[in-house]
């Protein structure tokens, strides 16, 4: 038997003001794509074979369309055509509190939102974007799991979940010294506002020294900016639609103020998603700023020959992180920057839009209560990696990095992902 | 008035018509829903929306590799199910007599042998979801009560049609009168109990399917995603 699922609460809200919290917000976002989406299934449990979790445990609970169960019930009482008959002759029983405690786990535990599911589904079912339905009834319902909660409050205090934003030129000044390379910050003016994850400011401080160095080769005036720094947009992964409006804001803002024309994201996969594809829907119309992940940035600075590179001559396999490629159409682009660097690419037995996640996706990385089921996921990759044989790992997705460098340390691995950032830097010729 | 004459007549067109309004209301109920335009701009070389929801619609025809041998022997016994219930219903004689009698359309009718073997690959296709639905624990899990009324009621007309079509088509086409008229009501009732089921179950999803692809095609093409 197993054992009851996890569950974490914030706020004071009674039971019954959690539940409707969660049914106003879910009522609210029933459109039609969504509606098509849950009334569509046909139960074929197809999607299962797509899941890392369940090929990983072969448990059924994580089984993806079952991740959305209350939020069919929700939608089949309050929305669908029939509801007024759905409620008057009881045919679908209302959610309870209980029902949404079980389901954090499945809601925030076990699924990155990376959309594989999709890929197999012969209804077409967009799985991962209802799942964010989900958590966005789940946040307004107080019922997140409280890493990702604290991270959400200090996100709402700084602006960030990496630091407050005056705290930014000082950090970036370290960084700047330590790898030796110009890192402008808060200037008035430039063409380019360069954004970071949380962990380029941390742990993974040379993928930022190194976007700068490619830029200042460039000869790009840009900044990074206090007002506007994080990319990463927590909110977008935890269900906090007022949050990740505020974060989204903060960057076109910023953008707009010091006049720059494009909004260069880190390598990081929820911040293209969150940015790239839905900035415009915050904003209310198209944005008066081009948004473009680093990925994109390389191609196209290698392709115009703004930049160069020294070939490496070695084989290559690569991750494709979920939100850059499955959701955000970039395959072909990460594959062009490789073989610039002259890789002998061996992919994954899994690539493109049927790769893999790395299991760190939306949020679970962070969520520590996920660790041993992310660590089984892990595993996945692991072996597809070295069933290639490749020299070197690479991917394009910090966030996907810090996960399966996490992985590979727990598992005693040697391998480590190296960023095709980084690879471009280092490779840089005059 | 006797049961096949209740049948053929206010039966067959009570059931035609909640199965008409039913889908109707279901599909409108659906569409009717708030729409958010997407105000990102599409990557550069995207299809039109058009484009991407028919390849989507396309695409989803069949297995990507990728998922392995489980998932493609569950899409093939989908395919023979589908196939063989088109095959029967659209290209047995009697069936298209039916059709011609309700609404003057009729077209050519395959050969009775063929109608043999497609009711047959069905039947089986059909116990095997079933079988699936309750030995697999993934199926099993996600199943309810609507997997169990829609398996029933397309289970029956199948079941029931063996029974009334024990001789050739052209004798049975050939005769003026029913021979087995009971037998024949209880297809013919089977059948208008999966029409009045259609519009609440998942049977729907022969009408959504279309729609749904495509909304997920609509989304990923914007995005530059090669399906």
């Amino acid at each position: 038997m197993n054992a009851p699922a996890a569950f974490d609460r914030q706020g004071t809200q009674d039971d019954t003001a959690r539940v409707d919290a969660a049914m106003d917000s879910f009522v609210r976002e029933f459109g039609v794509t969504a509606a098509l989406h849950l009334e569509s299934c046909v139960r074929c449990g197809l999607c299962a074979d797509a899941c890392h979790f369940h090929v990983a445990t072969g448990d059924p609970k994580y089984t993806p369309i079952r991740k959305l169960e209350p939020l069919k019930r929700a939608y089949l009482r309050e929305a669908s055509a029939f509801a007024p008959l759905v409620r008057a002759l009881g045919l679908v029983r209302r959610t309870t509190i209980e029902d949404l405690q079980e389901w954090q786990e499945l809601l925030y535990d076990s699924c990155n939102m990376c959309g594989r599911c999709t890929m197999v589904c012969p209804m077409g079912i967009d799985i991962a974007e209802l799942v964010r339905v989900g958590r966005h009834g789940m946040f307004k319902a107080g019922l997140v799991p409280e890493r990702l909660a604290l991270m959400d409050r200090t996100a709402r205090q700084w602006g960030s979940t990496a630091t407050p934003g005056e705290d930014l030129p000082d950090i970036l000044a370290d960084v700047a010294a330590e790898h030796g390379v110009a890192i402008p910050c808060d200037l008035p003016q430039a063409d380019v506002l360069v954004t970071a994850a949380p962990a380029e400011l941390g742990e993974h401080t040379k993928a930022l020294a190194d976007a700068a160095k490619i830029l200042n080769r460039m000869g790009v005036r840009w900044t990074m900016h206090s007002e506007g720094f994080d990319a990463s947009n927590v909110g977008f992964n935890n269900g906090d639609l007022e949050l990740q409006e505020r974060l989204t804001r903060a960057l076109v803002d910023t953008a707009v103020k010091i006049g720059a024309k494009t909004v260069l994201l880190p390598e990081c996969g929820h911040a293209y998603g969150a940015a790239r594809w839905e900035a415009a829907k915050w904003y209310g119309q198209a944005l008066p700023v081009r948004v473009i992940h680093m990925t994109e940035f390389l191609d196209e600075a290698l392709a115009s020959g703004q930049i160069r590179v020294r070939p490496i001559g070695e084989s290559a396999t690569f991750h494709d992180p979920c939100q850059i490629v499955r959701r955000g159409g970039l395959e072909a682009a990460a594959r062009r920057v490789l073989a610039a660097l002259g890789f002998e690419l061996i992919e994954l037995r899994d690539h493109g839009t049927t790769a893999y996640c790395c299991g760190g996706g939306g949020g679970v990385i962070s969520n520590q209560r996920a660790a041993p089921l992310r660590q089984k996921v892990f595993r996945i990759k692991q072996q597809q990696v070295e069933a290639t044989g490749a020299r070197h790992f690479v991917t394009s997705c910090g966030q996907c990095r810090i996960t399966l460098e996490t992985g590979a340390k727990q598992s005693g691995w040697d391998r480590r992902p190296e960023s095709l950032l980084e690879l471009v830097a280092d490779q840089l010729a005059d | 008035m006797t049961l096949l004459e209740f049948a053929r007549g206010p039966a067959l067109y009570a059931s035609l018509a909640i199965f008409v309004l039913g889908t109707l209301w279901r599909l409108a109920g659906i569409l009717r829903r708030p729409r958010l335009p997407d105000l990102s701009p599409a990557r550069e070389g995207a299809p039109s929306r058009l484009a991407g929801a028919l390849h989507a619609n396309v695409r989803a025809m069949w297995p990507r590799r990728a998922f392995g041998r489980g998932t493609a022997a569950a899409v093939l016994n989908g395919y023979a199910f589908h196939i063989g219930l088109a095959v029967v219903f659209f290209g047995y004689a009697p069936h298209i007599a039916f059709i011609q009698r309700l609404t003057g359309a009729h077209w050519p009718a395959l050969p009775d042998a063929v109608m043999y073997v497609a009711a047959t690959v069905t039947l089986i296709a059909l116990l095997i979801a079933l079988a699936m639905r309750i030995v697999d624990p993934v199926r099993h899990g996600i199943s309810n009560t609507d997997d169990a009324i829609t398996w029933t009621v397309t289970f029956l007309p199948m079941f029931t049609g063996m029974a009334v079509a024990g001789e050739p088509s052209a004798a049975i086409l050939a005769r003026d009168h029913v021979i087995y008229p009971v037998p024949l009501a209880i297809h013919l009732l089977s059948l208008e109990l999966l029409l009045i089921w259609f519009p609440f179950g998942k049977l729907m999803h022969a009408v959504l399917f279309a729609f749904s692809r495509g909304a997920s095609g609509i989304r990923l093409s914007h995005r530059g995603v090669g399906l």
